[in-house]
């Protein structure tokens, strides 16, 4: 479980299933029905192209680290020094998350180095998709 | 379509003190800023038939604050650059008869908090389910996510990053309104606070307290005016995301990519024609991405442009020559203390003059990397 006072996600009925799939340990993306490109954040139709005709899939959990900082000063929920960073998912998408199992120091988080999810409790309602440096680069 | 040169800037005025103004809420610094565009120009507020400001101050409260009733109100709110879309906007409407002199204006209680209204982002909304878990507090956290993927894939060094916040404090050691004056050097820069790795405090903006207004009206109306016109040549205007982590590509602003560019061929100049510039710069990377994305360096050149001296008092692109958000003022939404400068130095009246500079470009960002505004500006009528 997450340090308490961490500010807490509200879904709405676009994105409720990504919150449920992350309580069950389950990435979900979407998928545009017609380019077959996968798009983050959730919404019922492509960014792409506007179809409704969407689905939902389980991605990987795999991902590479785009950028981050590294926050110096405190924040309700958090001790820093702590990364706020931004992930790219193996199917394309990125998405902001913190890491986790890690130092968090420039010498430790390498740009483009293997992540993977790692799904923790916020709270007994919600679970954030968390990353770590995937075990075999470690 | 507008003409270049067809609509005018004839009034332009800050508050009468900028930094920290514990005197005044809000509100009043809109409304002090406005009362002296129209000291100078001869204005009344009867006289004004067109208002915009950006939330949360809506143009209703501006204009019976004011005492004015507009036939034309735009209340565009995308971040800090908003006024430059309201330049463009109202521009647009003078042009198609449906004001004739329009008032834009800014205030902000960033620094005193005096009737200032913070808008956390709502839990529900997308920033409050896939930023805000994640303990960004601010711009400072949001504005950089970038920065490391810039330096990375442009080679841009700690030292180059430090370097735009010593030459902004050069130029702002020119100008007696500047919050910070004192010079500093790259390493002053590198072992300041750390704020937000990769940036410390003398990378991140200032936050005070201040109000800007500008009064717009055609080029023909203009020459009535005591003031000097400052002609506006083009604008532009886009926007991206309003999540930083959506950005599609790190190292450049799509919105800065489409308003620049707009504003540059609706002038109808060649950059090399360009004498002035402004980069709104919340944060130190901000004039490497503008002076690139609006084709002023090549992808990669930017840093080294300014290392070289290109952006300082005398160098050939004078750049931020207030001092910036960096060491001038950021009130919260800077754009219109960019205005300001860029008609200060169309006017021949600024504090770090550039001697004989004829065009300028007055380049903002809103939100982080969320909107864009362009202006180009020149005190000849093409």
């Amino acid at each position: 479980m997450l340090a308490p006072g961490r500010p807490k996600p509200k879904p709405t009925p676009e994105t409720q299933h990504f919150w449920d799939g992350c309580k069950e340990g389950k990435l979900l993306l979407q998928r545009c029905g017609d380019t077959g490109k996968a798009y983050f954040p959730p919404r019922p139709f492509s960014p792409y192209t506007g179809t409704r005709n969407v689905e939902v899939f389980e991605a990987s959990g795999r991902a590479t680290l785009h950028s981050y900082v590294i926050h110096h000063r405190p924040v309700p929920g958090f001790t820093p020094p702590y990364a706020i960073a931004v992930v790219e998912l193996e199917e394309g998408p990125r998405m902001m998350t913190n890491i986790i199992d890690c130092e968090q120091t420039p010498e430790a988080l390498q740009l483009d180095m293997k992540m993977e999810v790692a799904f923790t409790p916020l709270d007994e309602e919600v679970t954030l998709p968390l990353f770590r440096p995937a075990k075999e680069s470690k | 379509m507008i003409r270049p040169g067809e609509i005018a800037v004839v009034g332009a005025a800050e508050s009468t003190k900028i930094g920290a103004v514990p005197g005044m809420s809000q509100i009043m610094l809109h409304a002090d800023a406005a009362l002296n565009a129209m000291a100078e120009t001869g204005l009344k507020p009867g006289d004004i038939d067109g208002v915009a400001c950006v939330g949360p101050m809506m143009p209703q409260q501006i204009a019976h604050y004011l005492g004015i009733t507009p036939k034309w109100v735009d209340g565009t709110g995308v971040g800090g650059c908003s006024f430059m879309l309201h330049v463009r906007h109202a521009a647009a409407a003078i042009h198609a008869g449906y004001a004739k002199t329009i008032l834009i204006t800014h205030g902000e209680s960033g620094k005193s908090r005096i009737n200032a209204t913070p808008r956390p982002p709502e839990p529900e909304s997308l920033n409050g389910q896939f930023e805000v878990p994640y303990g960004p507090f601010g711009p400072p956290t949001l504005f950089p996510i970038p920065v490391l993927r810039y330096m990375k894939e442009r080679g841009v060094s700690h030292e180059d990053l430090a370097m735009v916040a010593v030459v902004q404090r050069e130029w702002a050691g020119r100008n007696p309104r500047a919050m910070f004056r004192d010079p500093i050097t790259v390493d002053d820069v590198l072992n300041s606070r750390m704020i937000a790795y990769p940036f410390r405090i003398l990378q991140c903006c200032l936050v005070t307290d201040g109000g800007g207004a500008l009064i717009l009206t055609s080029a023909d109306r203009a020459k009535d005016f005591p003031t000097k016109p400052v002609y506006i040549l083009g604008t532009g205007e886009s926007v991206e995301t309003n999540m930083v982590s959506q950005m599609k590509d790190f190292t450049s602003s799509s919105a800065f990519r489409v308003a620049g560019p707009t504003a540059i061929e609706a002038a109808g100049i060649d950059r090399s024609a360009v004498d002035h510039m402004m980069i709104y710069d919340a944060f130190a990377h901000l004039p490497l991405y503008g002076l690139e994305d609006l084709g002023f360096c090549k992808p990669g050149e930017a840093a080294g442009f300014i290392r070289e001296g290109n952006t300082r008092p005398g160098g050939k692109l004078p750049l931020n020559t207030n001092g910036g958000g960096l060491s001038y003022t950021h009130t919260g939404m800077y754009g219109m203390f960019a205005l300001q400068e860029s008609i200060r130095q169309m006017r021949g009246t600024a504090p770090a003059q550039v001697p004989g500079a004829k065009i300028s470009v007055c380049h903002g960002v809103g939100g982080m990397f969320s909107a864009s505004g362009t202006v180009v500006f020149s005190n000849e009528q093409p």
